[in-house]
């Protein structure tokens, strides 16, 4: 692999707090190398901004290798970048070229408000999971584990839906601001899996609430989420959803 | 001074007959105990879950926005049980006798026994919240080894164990924060304890938000902030991590042990240039498959597939037959540093060695060919076949490195080197996970208990799940039984407003510094003296000038730092500089406290002592003891040993040949 440096435009986002209206700074960066990360390259840029005497960007990230889902840039109008299957942190310099403008935003959606310039509040997520994202299994209740056999193809599904890494970017991609990639991929995880059996139909129904009442729009389909998901989460969770959604409401479950 | 609380008794039967005897608080008194965690990785997440299903009242913090993302959720290689699923002899007995072994003999055989007895528990916890741990086709749990065992008694899912794991851990946590059990405090960050009559009795945190500070009371405080690894800069550990929440608690008198013990991962992506900010580990179950490799000529500037099969020097299996590629990560780690330090390092950098993996990729393909009937396949069959099984059980490490380096590693052997991953000294706790300071708690990789000089890998996951679903819920009960008349202490009590202006204070005086230097630049020299002279060999001079050069860089931070923003609001600058100010002091005691350890232990190389033919040389005549600092004022400590005492196990010099 060939290695080289840049120098780039970048257009950034800044807003001071919720309160108030945000904008876009355009800032240089010089001898940019493409062995770096895209964060590697926003540590520059801060560092620059520091020694100018101004305010560096305020972002989330935490793991800086894909799994904690805390990095969460727009950028040039696509959630976490342009390579697919990728968060922001694992994104490299490599897929810029030097002269590249690189126009980044926050997650832009009524649940998730701007905290300050990148950074958004998104604990939306958390209240939907609360509402009844996991089994109510306390501890020292639990069977010896082989007492429960799980067929492999069921388990495998199961722990795709469950690598979701909760970033937001299906919502932040998605025209309506859904969270229906999110809220499926925890419905299917534990609907595979016959410890969830017992809560199925509940689960499903107030989490479902929750989404509505955290004000995520609907979904209407357009696949957007699952393109830009960097964990490729499937939208056949969606369809899943669904029929879990119909199938509880046959059979009278009503959210708490 | 130091009492560790070890009931008496038959080793297997400690623990039985602790629970057996303990003090129990009954449920209407549990209702009005308050129960401050800090942290909510994988130890804070799982103890919050489990302390307020039992009742307590429960307020837990995190610095990220969500308890999802503690840094627990990186864990990639799977958790150790000793569950025999597989047959292969293991036993209680044997995954404790690993440990200790493991741990070169610096770890408290009650504590590791106790972990390996409710090992079983974890996995039956975690099946039944939910976690989607990897299946055999007839639907029982699968297994792997890792590093430094001989049976197979490691549960994971693909190289997302951590993920799964933490998951479970949080939706039992946001059920009974959905209870009203526990209240969680996203994006605070505890910046002191507060002690009330000798006791701990709440903290001091910051709204990282808001920037405003808050008082909160609680009977007990469990610190479950994880490990300290990022006082070397680069590290396996996610950004965030830091020392400060158990630093603060040193200050205010729990003493920190065997700070000098770091673990060094073996297998990590090497670094690739000054802008590097953290360091990416490629899970250790890649050992099982991978064979590491140098050139045998020094200087060898050719690409790997140039090198032909005798010329390559499989350096581990050449010195540790019995072991090979799967020694314990100290030997790997320490092996790979001579090789490079020697000239035979690979990549640009010359500071790596290859993992690879074509002679899997040949092995399974021909067992796949032959499954399908086929036994005479030609190579490319067998190529696509063997290709098929490295993805489906490594595609997701094998894609991080192709989008780190650039690089295929299905076509290219890896590169890798060493990096800091882990850090097993912490918090001195006794047998219940209490400090030295009454109240407070530190459980997971905050604490310095369970893993000696070295942790083998898989069971940091199993310590912190231990410590949080079944260790705390028993003896947390025991010292509050005793408090349940204890009424809460109103926040205006004169300890907690002079705690919060001292907190104010330091937060005024970083601010007021206005200096030249950011505080990333300095952490990054701080990084330097640490990897350089208290990493994987040290010596007593250079942790002498080590120690002088912290001294002198505490001074210039404290002289020339520059913050910008303000002291109100959101502002990660200060935050990092509230962190990195903690870890240079931290970086000043565990250079003292190797320097006080002359010996080679674990983790660590003591260039002083070793055996004739290079290896590390323990002395267990000397050092056989905890080393429990207690803090005296700036730059001053106070030594305190806690003697081991090997009962069961007869240490002996380890060898893996
Ligand atoms: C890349 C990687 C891979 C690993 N793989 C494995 C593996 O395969 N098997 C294994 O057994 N181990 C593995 N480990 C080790 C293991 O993951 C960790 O030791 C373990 O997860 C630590 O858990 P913890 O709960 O103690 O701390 P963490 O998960 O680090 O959680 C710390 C918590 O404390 C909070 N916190 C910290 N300071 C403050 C403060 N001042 N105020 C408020 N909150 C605070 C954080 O927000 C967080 O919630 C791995 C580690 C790494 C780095
Ligand atoms: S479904 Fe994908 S995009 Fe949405 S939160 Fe999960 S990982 Fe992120
Ligand atoms: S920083 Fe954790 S996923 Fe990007």
């Amino acid at each position: 692999m060939e290695h080289y440096n840049m120098n780039l435009t970048l257009k950034v986002w800044r807003q001071q707090n919720a309160q108030v209206q945000g904008s876009f700074e355009t800032y240089q960066v010089k001898d940019i190398s493409s062995e770096m990360s895209f964060l590697e390259m926003f540590d520059v840029l801060n560092e620059q901004l520091i020694h100018e005497g101004k305010e560096p960007i305020t972002f989330d990230h935490d793991c800086r290798e894909g799994i904690c889902g805390a990095c969460s840039m727009h950028i040039n109008g696509k959630a976490h970048g342009p390579w697919s299957g990728t968060t922001t942190c694992q994104l490299h310099m490599r897929a810029f070229k030097d002269g590249d403008t690189i126009v980044v935003e926050p997650w832009r959606a009524g649940a998730f408000p701007v905290i300050k310039d990148l950074m958004v509040d998104r604990t939306a997520f958390d209240r939907i999971i609360q509402a009844g994202g996991y089994i109510s299994v306390n501890t020292g209740n639990a069977q010896d584990a082989n007492n429960l056999p799980i067929a492999k193809d069921k388990a495998d599904e199961s722990f795709a839906a469950a690598t979701c890494i909760g970033c937001g970017a299906c919502v932040a991609s998605c025209k309506n601001s859904s969270a229906m990639l999110f809220l499926s991929a925890k419905v299917a995880h534990l609907a595979l899996l016959p410890q969830g059996e017992a809560e199925r139909k509940t689960r499903v129904v107030n989490m479902v609430d929750q989404m509505d009442k955290e004000g995520f729009g609907s979904c209407t389909n357009t696949g957007a989420c699952e393109a830009e998901c960097p964990k490729e989460i499937s939208i056949m969770n969606i369809r899943r959803l669904n029929s879990e959604y119909i199938k509880a409401g046959l059979s009278g479950s009503v959210a708490k | 001074m130091l009492n560790s609380k070890i009931p008496a008794g038959e080793l297997s039967q400690k623990w039985s007959s602790y629970k057996n005897s303990c003090k129990i608080v009954n449920p209407a008194n549990k209702r009005s105990l308050e129960v401050i965690v800090i942290g909510t990785g994988l130890a804070g997440a799982s103890a919050a879950a489990s302390l307020g299903e039992l009742g307590y009242k429960v307020k837990a913090f995190c610095f990220q926005d969500s308890p999802r993302r503690a840094h627990s959720i990186a864990a990639q290689g799977g958790i150790n049980a000793a569950k025999n699923y597989q047959n292969d002899g293991d036993s209680v007995y044997r995954l404790f006798y690993d440990t200790i072994k493991g741990g070169d003999y610096r770890a408290r055989e009650s504590n590791v026994h106790r972990l390996a007895e409710v090992s079983a528990n974890i996995i039956d916890q975690c099946v039944a919240q939910g976690v989607p741990f990897a299946r055999e086709y007839g639907g029982m749990l699968s297994n792997r080894s890792f590093g430094g065992t001989q049976v197979q008694r490691t549960f994971y899912a693909a190289g997302q164990t951590g993920q799964q794991l933490l998951i479970g851990a949080y939706q039992a946590l946001e059920r009974q924060v959905a209870l009203g059990n526990v209240t969680m405090y996203n994006r605070h960050e505890m910046l002191d304890i507060v002690m009330v009559d000798g006791k701990a009795r709440g903290i001091i945190a910051r709204n990282m938000i808001t920037g405003k500070l808050e008082r909160h009371f609680g009977h007990a405080v469990l610190l479950c902030s994880g490990g300290y690894g990022n006082v070397f800069y680069l590290s396996t550990n996610a950004m965030g991590s830091n020392v400060t929440a158990t630093w603060k608690a040193h200050l205010k008198g729990a003493y920190f042990a065997n700070p000098c013990y770091t673990q060094i991962h073996p297998t990590c992506i090497p670094v690739s240039g000054d802008h590097q900010s953290k360091l990416t580990l490629m899970s250790e179950s890649l050992r099982n498959d991978g064979r590491i490799w140098v050139p045998k000529k020094q200087n060898d500037t050719r690409k790997a597939s140039e090198i032909p099969e005798e010329e390559r020097d499989y350096y581990l299996e050449r010195r540790y037959p019995a072991f090979g590629n799967l020694v314990p990560r100290d030997v790997a780690s320490r092996a790979a540093k001579e090789r490079c330090d020697a000239g035979y390092g690979v990549g640009t950098s010359k500071q790596a060695v290859y993992l690879d993996f074509a002679a899997a990729v040949i092995r399974y393909g021909t067992i796949e060919c032959g499954k399908v009937g086929n036994h005479n396949p030609t190579p490319e069959e067998v190529r696509t076949h063997g290709l098929a099984v490295v993805k489906e059980k490594y595609g997701n490490l094998f894609d991080m490195y192709a989008k780190i380096t650039g690089e295929d590693p299905y076509e290219v052997p890896m590169r890798i080197y060493p990096a800091v991953h882990y850090t097993m000294g912490g918090l001195w706790v006794d047998y219940e996970l209490m400090t030295s300071v009454p109240g407070l708690y530190c459980l997971g990789e905050a604490n310095f208990s369970d893993h000696g000089a070295n942790r083998l890998g898989a069971s940091a996951l199993m310590q912190g799940l231990a410590d949080g679903y079944f260790v705390i819920p028993y003896t947390l009960g025991n010292y509050l039984a005793d408090d349940i008349r204890t009424k809460a202490i109103p926040t205006d009590h004169p300890e907690f407003v002079k705690a919060e202006k001292e907190v104010a204070d330091r937060i005024n005086k970083l601010m007021s510094i206005k200096g030249t230097q950011s505080v990333e630049s300095l952490h990054k020299r701080l990084g330097k003296i640490m990897w350089d002279k208290c990493g994987m060999g040290r010596t007593k001079e250079g942790l002498t000038e080590a120690i002088a050069e912290i001294q002198a860089l505490k001074k210039e931070f404290w002289s020339d730092v520059k913050i910008p923003g303000t002291v109100e609001g959101m502002n990660t600058e200060l935050d990092k500089a509230n962190r990195v100010a903690d870890f240079i002091e931290l970086g000043e005691l565990m250079c003292k406290d190797a320097l006080n350890r002359a010996e080679s232990c674990g983790g660590h190389f003591r260039e002083e002592s070793q055996t004739e033919d290079g290896e590390a040389k323990r002395d267990d005549e000397n050092f056989m003891y905890v080393a429990a600092w207690q803090y005296n004022g700036d730059s001053d400590w106070i030594l305190h040993k806690e003697d081991l005492n090997y009962e069961v196990v007869h240490p002996s010099q380890r060898s893996y040949k």
